[in-house]
């Protein structure tokens, strides 16, 4: 195979356009490392540099600008047998800046050709991320405020495992892509060229003028040693290999026939940090063990270890429609933020309602029948008192029962935790 | 029976299993984030791949390039990284990249709260392209829906090679239910339609059809392109070449808006009006029309699980015997302008909300007394 060009599209480039050169250099190291077309696909983006893949015999994907990258590590992660190559110019590096970060980070088998001349040519010369602050650009002087960055520098601090820059017209460029796309890792290959039709038009730029510039820049020529690490993918597969259980749906078996099954409305109130959640976890699994259908609505902030908690439940013999609460047959009230997150429901209760109010906790005036319990005089931590209200339902056979409460914590804890939960829910159930 | 006990998000991941998902990416907000969390958990052990993008762009992007390798990919979000999604959106519907998008709706606009639920996105999900190309967007209103819906996206991305999403909402996303799942029946998985011919022209297909499938990595070389291109994926300025592919991307999805319509309905003997809803809302409304009914009022209800294309033929049908029709939405009005336009001639009542708060069964039955 003499050439991967695809003679039918042959490149458009202005007169001088180092990107003409560079697509040759690009052929040239593609047949030197004789990789089968059909394994080769180059991801580009918008402007001079996204003309890249319709110039090439290989598989092509063209999208948004700056965005190459990523498409390029969605196609590298589905089949880590492919060649991939992206192709970006200084506007997609500014853009798509993240992604570059992201991609040095990761590390999958990519090799980056960014095809740097200094401004967007195809828009009309505009300043881009790499643009001089002395040079005149299509930007007026918008340019002078800024300074250009220097991608290799910031690759090499964002994790590349291998950076190259090189002058467009280096003599040995096809060579630099070969290293570059051997390399088994994330590559970046900085190519410094001349935008004949803008940027050149106004500043002094030839292949002289970019050798010194390489010159006095910091050298990229190959491997980032302190940057070596394994391949993302090859690492990715490694560690997801590992995981081999897959997790069944959480399910419940019916284990008790209730004679009269009702329905019934349970809100807790609480703070974060008391274990709400998994207390309202605990009575659907207990509703379900009962062969009940059972629902939770959760509201808590989200700075997850501050505020209120609130569990709003459902367990009821029929489908279950609205989710919410209109009006609680339970209210487990247990600590004061919560109460005040619900406060309008209380005047609303009557009497078949039981509300199970902690005794430091104050509760607005309500028809319900109130039911106070001290769980510190019972030794109950905070953390406990939605775990050990659901053991004062139980006694009281309001909404739960023992019988359901029982398989429920079995259900839903390890043995261990189970065990400390009995003890817990004893000290109302028994007491 | 074992019932099952999970939140929306959780059956959305199950039943991206089932029908066959093998690649996620995503990044987290809330109230989305535990359809990733299900996925990496899901994914690694049947041999998947579940990645987490450098930001919401990124993890569309992986998803459009691990979908041109062939596989079958899923993400989710909220609407403020539907805003994100916009851009390579419009890449997918354009150029025909199949996948599923789960939008589980919070309250907007913009960053607007992340644990509160509302029907934000329904018209942004719609016109959120540029071009303007019609989606196919789902609706669940509960934890089952987004088990067989999710499979029916899949099927329908496939089919019509392009993004479909799931509008799911906070309040079904983030909210616990007892589901029976074997009592479900999932239709057959489809699967994209791979060229067998001899020459492969990657976007040729009949005038209302997606073309066939060749991955990128395969034998035949594939081009894929964001630009406005030819059958042979290379940028045309032909109008005529132009045209016909604007009119195959609306056609494929509108022709088919039949197969497309999903929806469940109730409907009650001499009942004079039908409440028409979608997702967590048409669960109050069914409450409200069985309260009604043991107070012996008659109302029926119609539940909208596909919302675009729009189900023009069901809505002409299913209104047809009622004097009143009331839509109720949670937002201010968005849908209700779909629906309004197709039974321009019927009285048309409305209630939105947007507080934050779900509709409940008692508004829903005072907006149907107050005609």
């Amino acid at each position: 195979m003499s050439s991967l060009l695809n003679t039918s599209r042959p490149p458009v480039f202005c007169p001088g356009c180092t990107h003409d050169r560079i697509t040759k250099e690009l052929d040239k190291a593609l047949v030197k490392m004789g990789i089968p077309a059909d394994k080769t696909v180059i991801v580009t983006d918008i402007g001079c540099s996204g003309l890249f893949d319709t110039f090439f015999n290989v598989h092509a994907l063209h999208g948004l600008h700056g965005r190459a990258l990523t498409y390029a590590s969605g196609l590298k992660l589905a089949d880590p047998e492919l060649n991939v190559i992206v192709t970006m110019g200084d506007g997609g590096l500014g853009i798509g800046g993240a992604h570059v970060l992201s991609s040095c980070r990761k590390n999958l088998d990519i090799t980056l050709i960014i095809l740097n001349n200094f401004n967007f040519g195809m828009t009309g010369g505009q300043y881009s991320a790499t643009t001089p602050s002395d040079a005149i650009a299509g930007s007026e002087f918008l340019n002078q405020a800024e300074i250009p960055i220097d991608i290799c520098e910031v690759a090499q601090s964002a994790g590349a495992t291998w950076i190259g820059r090189y002058s467009g017209h280096d003599a040995d460029l096809s060579d630099h892509f070969v290293t570059a796309m051997q390399h088994k890792g994330f590559s970046m290959v900085e190519t410094l060229g001349m935008c004949t039709g803008r940027y050149t038009k106004r500043n002094k730029l030839n292949v002289a003028a970019i050798d010194a510039m390489i010159e006095e820049m910091p050298s990229k020529n190959g491997v980032v040693e302190k940057n070596q690490r394994p391949e993302y993918g090859e690492r990715y597969r490694a560690i997801a290999s590992e995981k081999t259980v897959y997790p069944e749906a959480v399910t419940v078996e019916q284990q008790v026939i209730l004679e009269n099954p009702k329905r019934d409305d349970i809100v807790i109130l609480g703070s974060a940090g008391m274990r709400i959640v998994t207390a309202g976890d605990i009575v659907c699994f207990a509703g379900m063990v009962a062969g009940l259908n059972a629902s939770m609505k959760n509201d808590y902030n989200i700075t997850v270890l501050r505020g209120q908690s609130v569990s709003e439940l459902i367990l009821s013999p029929e489908k279950i429609g609205y989710a919410g609460l209109e009006t609680p047959s339970i209210v487990l009230a247990l600590s004061d933020e919560g109460v005040q997150r619900r406060k309008k429901i209380f005047p609303k209760l009557g009497p078949d309602t039981l509300v199970v109010k902690e005794a430091s906790v104050t509760i607005p005036e309500t028809a319900a029948e109130v039911v106070t319990v001290d769980y510190k005089a019972l030794k109950i931590k905070r953390h406990d008192w939605a775990l050990a209200s659901l053991g004062f339902l139980a006694k009281r056979g309001r909404g739960i029962t023992e019988e359901m409460l029982i398989p429920a914590l079995k259900a839903r804890f390890n043995e261990k935790v189970f065990g400390m939960a009995m003890e817990t829910v004893n000290k109302t159930l028994k007491g | 029976m074992a019932l099952s006990f999970m939140e929306g998000n959780e059956a959305v991941a199950r039943g991206a299993m089932a029908a066959g998902c093998s690649f996620f990416a995503g990044y987290p907000i809330t109230p989305a984030t535990t359809v990733f969390a299900n996925m990496l958990k899901l994914l690694p052990p049947k041999g998947g791949v579940c990645i987490q993008g450098e930001d919401e762009i990124a993890s569309m992007g992986y998803c459009i390039g691990a979908s041109m390798a062939g596989k079958k990919v899923l993400t989710a979000t909220s609407g403020p990284g539907i805003s994100l999604y916009s851009e390579q959106l419009s890449f997918a519907l354009g150029s025909e990249i199949p996948m599923v998008i789960v939008d589980v709706q919070r309250l907007g606009p913009s960053t607007g709260s992340a644990t509160r639920g509302a029907d934000s996105d329904i018209q942004f999900l719609r016109w959120g392209n540029t071009g303007g190309v019609p989606v196919i967007v789902l609706v669940p209103k509960d934890a089952k829906d987004c088990y067989e819906l999710t499979v029916h996206a899949f099927n329908y991305a496939e089919e019509f090679r392009c993004p479909v999403f799931i509008a799911s909402n906070k309040e079904i996303g983030m909210t616990k239910e007892s589901v029976d799942l074997d009592a479900i029946t999932l239709p057959p998985l489809v699967d994209r339609k791979l060229f067998t011919g001899e020459t492969y022209v990657p976007f040729e297909a009949d005038a209302d059809k997606a073309p066939d499938f060749l991955p990128i990595g395969g034998k035949t070389l594939v081009r894929q392109t964001s630009s406005t291109h030819g059958p042979d994926g290379y940028i045309t300025i032909d109008p005529e070449v132009i045209s016909a592919s604007q009119e195959r991307l609306q056609n494929k999805i509108l022709a088919a808006e039949d197969r497309i319509t999903l929806f469940e309905e109730n409907h009650r003997e001499n009942a004079d009006t039908l409440v028409i809803s979608y997702g967590v809302t048409s669960r109050a409304v069914e409450d409200a029309c069985a309260s009604l009914e043991k107070k012996g009022t008659q109302v029926s209800s119609l539940s909208l699980k596909t919302l675009w294309p729009v189900p023009e033929k069901l809505l002409k049908e299913k209104a047809k015997a009622y004097k009143r029709i009331l839509v109720i939405e949670m937002n201010l009005g968005q849908y209700v302008n779909e629906i309004r336009r197709v039974l321009a001639d019927k009285k048309l009542d409305f209630y939105g909300q947007m507080d934050g708060t779900l509709i409940a069964p008692g508004k829903i039955m005072e907006v149907i007394d107050n005609e």
